[in-house]
């Protein structure tokens, strides 16, 4: 349970950061807050031959709030971004995911892009990402490029960065008139990892539904997005029938048995959850609409 | 501050207060460097994995897994661990005397690391409920006690604490 022997860098630019990223050609891993990291170099599921440690690199620990999105950079931890004022009044999807991220000693260090680009299927925030449409901002000796989220996710932990760039900020979209969210998850102990998570968006014009998807947490695919609106669509958003997004989500999403639960019942988990969790979200989405 | 091409790494912190130099293989996780560099052996080892909290000390105040932490990336920071949160007089912390009145620990192991994360919570939030009391205590394990004690140990600390300000 010790990291394999490597050799550490802590540049202090970011040129010097991905300069290095380039002359290591593959070699170098970037470590953020190694909450997901360091306890894989411990159980040795990874061996980079050099860390580069970009905890020292400056404005990467800034968020701020436009009229258009959200951004957050690369060393903004959990804790921080759960905290902020003006990115809970302007996404509140971000903090109602958070909070279901990890425990407060882990998200004291670990921090949101790394966590999106660490790319757990049952990680919160890649479903945020996706769900929200948002983007990720990398750097590497080429300049500097951004990935839409629906090109970010190639498959569990496996993302279409390239092996010499640096994820530097996330960009997500405010919230839009008549949207609400919810995060609905069944955890074994809160603060656990998810035994299924749902992550919902409706959009409400009028009294009526216009959307309603859903992105799912240890279920289906990462980084996929359904969209449940067929059912309910132009429906009253008090009393849209719910009931059967819950079904076609259990026809539609993929589940795998492991030890903590059977196939059939992340089934019933994704049924049930997404019912409640579009539920909120819709009463969420008047609430706005009200205002 | 690094040495031998980053095989090994000088790292300065400040640890309960004192400035500290330690040059150590850059593999070092922080908690080995605490327990085996710094003998401080409070803090102790358990999963190795950032499940058990165990090794749980203050980072800048804040708790923070020491074995999810290289030792190197703790340059320039401050660290507490369990030896550094008792008053100067020799005596408890009012997390510390709340664990022996609350008979809130059998084999001790865990114990540090519920001491520093409920040290910290206590400082954001002095007046738990109940409810508030379990989840401050979720991401730490203890297998011998159960957790109605240490949530028990929890309350009567914030109860300390409030006689501590009023005297």
């Amino acid at each position: 349970m010790k990291p394999s022997p490597l050799r550490y860098h802590r540049p202090g630019s970011i040129d010097e950061a991905v300069g290095l990223l380039a002359r290591l050609d593959g070699e170098g891993k970037v470590l953020a807050g190694g909450q997901s990291l360091v306890p894989m170099l411990s159980m040795r599921l990874a061996a980079p031959a050099h860390l580069v440690d970009i905890n020292a690199l400056p404005g990467l620990d800034r968020v701020e709030v436009t009229d258009a999105q959200v951004r957050f950079g690369a060393l903004v931890r959990h804790t921080d971004l759960l905290a902020h004022a003006g990115v809970g009044v302007a996404q509140p999807l971000v903090a109602q995911a958070l909070s279901h991220v990890a425990h407060p000693t882990i998200r004291n260090r670990g921090t949101s892009v790394g966590s999106i680009v660490h790319a757990d299927p049952s990680a919160e925030m890649p479903a945020v990402l996706a769900l929200l449409g948002g983007t990720l901002r990398v750097a590497s000796v080429r300049g500097e490029r951004e990935i839409r989220a629906a090109e970010l996710f190639v498959g569990p932990l496996e993302t279409s960065m390239a092996g010499d760039e640096i994820a530097v900020a996330v960009h997500l979209p405010v919230r839009a008139p008549g949207e609400g969210t919810a995060v609905v998850e069944v955890a074994r102990r809160h603060g656990d990892y998810a035994v299924v998570g749902v992550v919902v968006q409706v959009r409400v014009e009028a009294g009526a539904v216009v959307s309603a998807r859903a992105a799912y947490v240890s279920a289906g695919e990462l980084g996929e997005v359904h969209d449940f609106v067929d059912p309910v669509r132009g429906a009253p958003a008090e009393e849209a029938p719910w009931e059967a997004c819950g079904d076609l989500a259990a026809s539609v999403v993929a589940v795998e048995p492991d030890i903590h639960a059977t196939a059939a019942y992340r089934s019933e988990l994704v049924r049930g959850l997404t019912v409640r969790a579009l539920r909120a979200a819709a009463a969420d989405a008047t609430g706005e609409a009200g205002r | 501050m690094t040495t031998d091409e980053g095989l090994d790494v000088t790292v300065r912190l400040r640890v309960n207060g004192v400035e500290r130099e330690i040059t150590v293989p850059a593999r070092t996780l922080l908690s080995d460097a605490l327990r085996h560099h710094l003998r401080l052996t409070g803090t102790h080892v358990g999963c190795e994995h950032g499940v058990c909290g165990a090794c749980t000390v203050l980072l800048d105040g804040r708790p923070a897994r020491s074995c999810l932490m290289l030792a190197a990336s703790a340059q320039g920071h401050e660290v507490t661990t369990v030896e550094g949160i008792s008053p100067a007089d020799g005596g408890l912390h009012a997390v510390q005397q709340a664990f022996v009145d609350c008979h809130g620990l059998q084999c001790g192991f865990c114990t540090p690391g519920f001491v520093m994360t409920i040290a910290a919570y206590l400082e954001e939030n002095p007046d738990p409920t109940e409810d508030e009391a379990t989840e401050a205590i979720a991401g730490n394990l203890c297998r011998c006690t159960g957790y109605q004690n240490i949530r028990s140990a929890v309350l009567r600390a914030a109860e300390l604490r409030r006689a501590e300000g009023t005297e």
